[in-house]
């Protein structure tokens, strides 16, 4: 088993708590793991990207060579672009959520943006924000999106579950629902959509 | 013992404290910064009473270090590649010096400059210090190299340099933890001289770091941190240093790599093992992040030995971190391709929060300035260097921590009018209270604009040191009280600042300015905490 995943967003989205939710799932299922961030000035408001590879087997490096990742995972459009060229033409599938998040002057026309993602041959665009607000709060979006890529990460659906339990678990049993729903409503949505 | 998921920081921050450290001192800077706060928030940490409070900048950190060392214990010093060029003073000499505690000096390089102003290469400052380098390849060797360094030091006297690259500084991974080292009693060292670099003395000193030398080169043989894997094809050889070795197994997945591999762990290399590796091989590829430190070596100044590629011949970026790919094109080996990036994507660079004070103090900067025209305002680095971006075009430098001021000072006297410096707090006590002392002795014309936001905010929000004394430093500095003007930067207030930055542009001396609001990032995490906080006393008082 091995999955290498490009984690894009904009700084303050929360792909890093992806991050974390799918590292808990895969280590409680015996695998390795190698997970590179973004720290610092980079993370104000700029595009942010981290590399998680999950592998039953060692990984050697913390970054996936290029055209070889296994999926594209992000919470902004136009950042899934950014990361075209780490795909895996074969295999690779990209999920994004389709909500913008316009901070930049010379963002391109949202049909233009999605027109890109819908050439490829494998792609769940899904609207996250709206889905997280059915749920209870907008600020769940980032777990909407980790649940419409759950069906293609290779870990068991409870390993994710259990993650989200135990990270969110000190917020109170309302947060770990809303976010366990979020979860489950982008895994719903992948399932019917793909 | 379980496994932690740690970061390349975090596991040299756990190999330090498991080593027997006493004290870790240092500055933030990306990406080294994480080393400290793992240690800030340790329970074992703290359990040991290890100092781990914040130094005012990257010399201080470092003297403090040294004298932990002078008083037996074991010290770690952290830092950001281009703060070392701030303590290099004392590193220099610390060598000289020797060591008395285990000392470790952590120098976090960052390749590609994802976050700094150049892509310096420390180990040239270990190899201009002539103490021991280690550079970890991966999370596991962080840790366990970090506890080698603390016994290499105690056990030559010597400091140690440690290197580490932003990838490796800021990527997870499992590290199985050692057990842990007593730490160390207090003792001063034998040679009650030794630490006096008196030039009789430190000339002694400087013979005894020339004699150990040998034993350096000799102890990275032993150490196993540099290994020749043998290989078939001889037509190669490969050197890897640090990261590289990772980025060189990624292309070889699951097979036995042909060539022979030189991996280095640490420097200086032993004579032998290059020697052995060299002599076998009928080329050199170089594979080492940063400046082509090893390749020059094997190169030497004709280059007429054996063929070496590697930066110096464009077979890699001559600039830039590695990654699997470049070192897959390197080896000649097909590379795979994904999806053209659509032409569609734009760039989005970082920018100031929302809601953060800078905006208002720009604001108003840039309104008085307008009278002036552009290129007056000297700034330094920080937060507010995002200022020189879109929208606010506010400043016009930004060379390095603390250089705003002085720079002011020498625009001044060159006669640019006004002559207008920007610092933040935490900048301002790392390395701007000497550069205005520098322009209230030549009573210079210069508006120094003191941003405090009250935290270091780049890094993420650490204590600053000046927090509550600016305006008495200032004060006793030197500057006339009635220039030192304290303003609020909120956007209802525009006018009134507007009003104050004019005056003081007038003024033909120095003057302070200090825009004071907390940053957004620092108070939301505050009010998180006291709220939070509130929650459990109201659920304690109705239990």
């Amino acid at each position: 088993m091995k999955k290498d995943i490009i984690l894009g967003g904009v700084g303050g989205q929360g792909i890093l708590t992806i991050a974390t939710v799918i590292g808990m799932a895969a280590l409680s299922e015996g695998l390795q793991l190698k997970q590179s961030e973004v720290h610092g000035m980079s993370q104000r408001g700029g595009d942010v990207q981290s590399n998680l590879r999950i592998s039953s087997d060692p990984i050697a490096s913390d970054l996936i060579p290029e055209g070889k990742a296994d999926m594209i995972l992000a919470v902004e459009p136009l950042e899934s672009l950014r990361y075209f060229n780490m795909l895996n033409r074969e295999t690779g599938w990209l999920i994004t959520s389709i909500n913008p998040f316009k901070n930049i002057p010379d963002y391109p026309p949202l049909e233009e943006v999605l027109a890109e993602i819908t050439k490829l041959p494998r792609y769940i665009t899904i609207d996250a924000d709206r889905i997280a607000q059915t749920q209870g709060s907008v600020k769940a979006a980032n777990i909407v999106v980790l649940g419409a890529a759950s069906p293609f990460i290779g870990l068991k659906y409870e390993s994710l579950e259990n993650a989200v339990r135990q990270l969110f678990g000190k917020k109170g049993e309302e947060i770990v629902n809303l976010n366990l729903q979020a979860l489950k409503a982008g895994r719903d949505f992948a399932e019917e959509n793909r | 013992m379980d496994k932690l998921l740690l970061l390349g920081d975090e596991a040299i921050a756990q190999g330090a404290v498991d080593a027997g450290i006493s004290g870790v001192f240092a500055y933030p800077g990306t990406p080294s910064t994480e080393i400290t706060e793992y240690i800030q928030a340790s329970k074992e940490a703290k359990e040991r009473h290890i100092a781990s409070q914040w130094s005012s900048n990257e010399k201080t950190a470092m003297e403090t270090a040294i004298g932990m060392s002078y008083a037996g214990k074991r010290a770690l010093v952290c830092m950001k590649h281009v703060g070392l060029n701030v303590a290099a003073d004392a590193f220099i000499n610390s060598a000289i010096t020797g060591a008395h505690g285990g000392l470790v000096v952590v120098s976090a390089d960052d390749p590609s400059m994802h976050s700094s102003q150049n892509e310096q290469d420390s180990r040239f400052y270990g190899k201009f210090a002539q103490i021991p380098v280690l550079e970890p390849s991966n999370q596991q060797e962080a840790y366990d190299m970090t506890r080698y360094a603390f016994d290499l030091s105690e056990k030559f006297g010597t400091p140690v340099l440690f290197r580490i690259t932003t990838r490796l500084s800021h990527s997870r991974s499992g590290v199985k933890r050692g057990e842990m080292h007593p730490q160390n009693e207090l003792s001063l060292p034998s040679d009650l001289k030794q630490f006096i670099l008196l030039p009789s003395i430190a000339r002694k000193q400087y013979d005894v770091l020339l004699g150990k030398q040998a034993a350096f080169q000799e102890e990275s043989e032993k150490s196993g941190y540099n290994k020749l894997i043998p290989g078939k094809d001889k037509s190669m050889g490969i050197v890897a240093c640090g990261i590289a070795y990772n980025y060189l197994m990624e292309n070889y997945q699951g097979e036995e790599i042909p060539y022979p591999v030189l991996k280095i762990g640490q420097y200086p290399v032993s004579r032998r093992l290059v020697r052995e590796f060299y002599d076998q091989v009928d080329s050199v590829l170089m594979l080492e992040e940063g400046y082509p430190v090893l390749e020059e070596l094997f190169r030497g100044i004709l280059d007429e030995g054996k063929p070496v590629k590697g930066r110096m011949d464009g077979t890699i970026p001559r600039s830039g971190e590695l990654n699997p790919n470049i070192v897959g094109k390197a080896l000649g080996k097909e590379i795979a391709e994904g999806y053209p990036v659509p032409s569609v994507l734009r760039g989005r660079p970082p920018l100031l929060c929302d809601g953060c004070p800078h905006w208002d103090s720009f604001g108003a900067l840039n309104e008085a300035m307008k009278d002036y025209g552009p290129g007056r305002v000297l700034s330094d680095i920080g937060c507010y260097t995002l200022s020189a971006l879109e929208p606010l075009n506010s400043i016009n430098s930004c060379v390095d921590m603390g250089a705003s001021i002085t720079m002011a000072v020498g625009a001044a006297e060159a006669g640019l009018v006004p002559a207008v410096a920007v610092i933040g707090d935490s900048t301002f006590t790392h390395s701007g209270m000497t550069g205005l002392l520098d322009a209230v002795n030549r009573n210079v014309p210069v508006t120094v604009v003191l941003l405090d936001n009250s935290t270091t905010g780049m890094t993420g929000g650490q204590d600053s040191a000046g927090l509550g004394k600016l305006e008495s430093i200032i004060k006793g500095i030197g500057v006339d009280e009635k220039h030192i003007r304290i303003i609020k930067p909120l956007r209802r207030l525009h006018d009134e600042n507007v009003k104050v930055f004019k005056e003081e542009l007038a003024y033909e001396g120095v003057s302070v300015i200090i825009p004071r609001r907390e940053c957004v990032q620092t108070l939301a995490r505050r009010m998180k905490l006291k709220h939070a906080k509130k929650k459990e006393t109201k659920e304690s008082v109705n239990n």
